[in-house]
């Protein structure tokens, strides 16, 4: 029953779209932590950071925003926990439509609800002093590896979302994502860590995430930085679909 | 619609069986539903109704034994089969954050009618939701979701239902009310599966009753055939006395289902 893929996924969409326009508190409790980071890091500990840049809001947001797609794919994982649990997944499991196409509403979704946030915490960081002389080109390079980076955890998100038994279950696996941006080079530069800590920093993908973005915003030549990220946000999104969809075999016959 | 469908029972199955890790569920059911009918499956928690239905409506695989509805095997062609049926889970599966217009329309629109919005408009009003239609689910009472449950479940009219215990949770008013969209279904020909641990809901609705116990049928009949398997009649004299129902639905109940022994006002007489 692929033949009603495209449109049945386009219906499922505009319902839980629909959702997201109906809750928007959604949308801003998912960009006020991010924010609140931002405010801390460049108005209390910012003055006494030395990262070798002019302007440390330009240096931070990058991190800033990877912390902002943690924060928003819990609730991915909280919807899709919703649906399961209120029997309308079983409901449209037993309905003579392409089945794949409830799992992707739910990714699209996301995708849309990350992007909206990912706006609005730029926006904010605008009103705090951030500029960028990037052009289009730039700006489009990095909402594709923001679009990449949602999609690889939005996939992730969905194995919690398929299996979990609480709600708190279900958006929990959240919280470790959203410390990795500090064991990174999203705040400081990773020469001051300890070795063992540098060697984990330098190696995990928020940095190579991170620094790709900010050369691209800050204009500076993108070294290997860019590849290396998009190996990692390919690798993940690959790794979490597997599992994920292994995850709704096992829901669906 | 080929004859071989049209012969065939709207639901038959054979030696069933499913088993969760160690648990043995369903240890070889064997039913058919004829055409039209209303079939109702009896039984306590955990005697696995729920897992039955959800096999014949394509959402667990079976271990072993066949099922088919309206002529499809549900393993082989469970696409077919998701053509025919719809499924009214255990809990109202309804969007709560969408109105129940809204609900109807998304269902229209999936099962690819042509005029969703007429379709949703048309059930809400048999099942008087008209002045409901544009408020959020979550405002609803429990017999309004369950109500707009049934009506999503009916739209594109599928030849089969299954109903798993519809009524479980409702007040006795919104019960009668399923029970009255039930009722009417079976009169439009369509093939209605129930499922309840309520005796008299299936005294009520059934055309054949069957009773699953720790995963088998142990009997199954229509009402006279069962009340049969009971030794010699005892005859009692009891004074009838109304029902503590009889007295609730007389105290509260609207017009629409009006008991015998009360008048208009809903007086006792």
């Amino acid at each position: 029953m692929t033949r009603h893929f495209v449109g049945d996924t386009v219906i499922l969409l505009g319902r839980s779209l629909r959702h997201i326009t109906r809750s928007l508190d959604t949308i801003i409790t998912t960009t006020i932590m991010p924010i609140m980071f931002m405010l801390l890091f460049v108005y209390v500990f910012g003055g006494a950071i030395n990262t070798g840049t002019e302007s440390y809001i330009s240096y931070l947001l990058p991190g800033i925003l990877l912390i902002t797609v943690a924060s928003g794919i819990a609730y991915t994982a909280f919807r899709l926990f919703l649906d399961m649990k209120s029997g309308i997944f079983e409901r449209f499991q037993s309905m003579p439509i392409a089945r794949s196409s409830v799992l992707w509403a739910h990714v699209l979704t996301s995708l849309v609800a990350n992007m909206i946030s990912l706006v609005v915490v730029v926006l904010v960081a605008v009103l705090m002093g951030f500029r960028s002389g990037a052009g289009v080109l730039d700006w489009l390079a990095v909402a594709g590896i923001l679009m990449l980076f949602t999609l690889a955890l939005t996939w992730i998100a969905v194995i919690p979302g398929l299996t979990a038994k609480t709600p708190d279950g279900a958006s929990a696996f959240s919280y470790p994502l959203l410390f990795l941006p500090f064991v990174s080079s999203a705040f400081v530069p990773t020469e001051t860590m300890p070795g063992p800590v540098r060697a984990f920093a330098e190696h995990q993908p928020v940095t190579s995430i991170v620094n790709a973005i900010r050369d691209l915003l800050t204009q500076q030549p993108v070294g290997a930085d860019i590849w290396i990220a998009l190996v990692w946000c390919v690798g993940i999104l690959v790794v979490a679909y597997l599992f994920a969809m292994a995850a709704y075999r096992r829901k669906i016959a | 619609m080929r004859t071989d469908q049209v012969l065939s029972p709207a639901i038959h199955v054979r030696g069933l069986t499913k088993s969760y890790q160690k648990l043995e569920v369903l240890r070889g059911v064997d039913l058919e539903v004829e055409r039209g009918s209303i079939f109702a499956l009896l039984g306590s928690n955990g005697a696995g109704k729920t897992t039955l239905v959800k096999i014949l409506s394509t959402l667990l695989k079976a271990d072993g034994g066949t099922a088919a509805v309206n002529g499809f095997d549900v393993a082989t062609r469970a696409a077919r089969v998701r053509d025919c049926i719809s499924l009214t889970g255990q809990f109202a599966a309804v969007d709560e954050i969408l109105s129940g217009r809204e609900n109807l329309v998304l269902v229209a629109r999936l099962r690819h009618l042509r005029d969703p919005g007429g379709v949703a408009d048309q059930l809400l009003s048999r099942f008087s939701l008209s002045e409901a239609a544009g408020r959020k689910v979550s405002t609803y009472s429990g017999g309004m979701r369950r109500r707009l449950d049934i009506a999503m479940s009916l739209i594109g009219n599928p030849p089969v239902i299954f109903l798993d215990e519809p009524t479980t949770g409702l007040d006795p008013e919104a019960r009668l009310e399923v029970w009255q969209a039930i009722k009417e279904l079976a009169r439009n020909g369509t093939t209605v599966l129930l499922t309840t641990q309520y005796l008299d809901e299936a005294e009520q609705l059934a055309d054949r009753i069957a009773i699953l116990h720790e995963g088998r049928i142990l009997v199954n009949g229509t009402l006279a055939q069962l009340k049969k398997l009971l030794p010699t009649v005892t005859i009692e004299y009891v004074e009838k006395q109304p029902t503590l129902e009889d007295v609730f639905l007389a105290l509260v109940g609207t017009g629409a289902h009006q008991r015998p022994g009360t008048n208009r006002e809903g007086q006792l007489q």
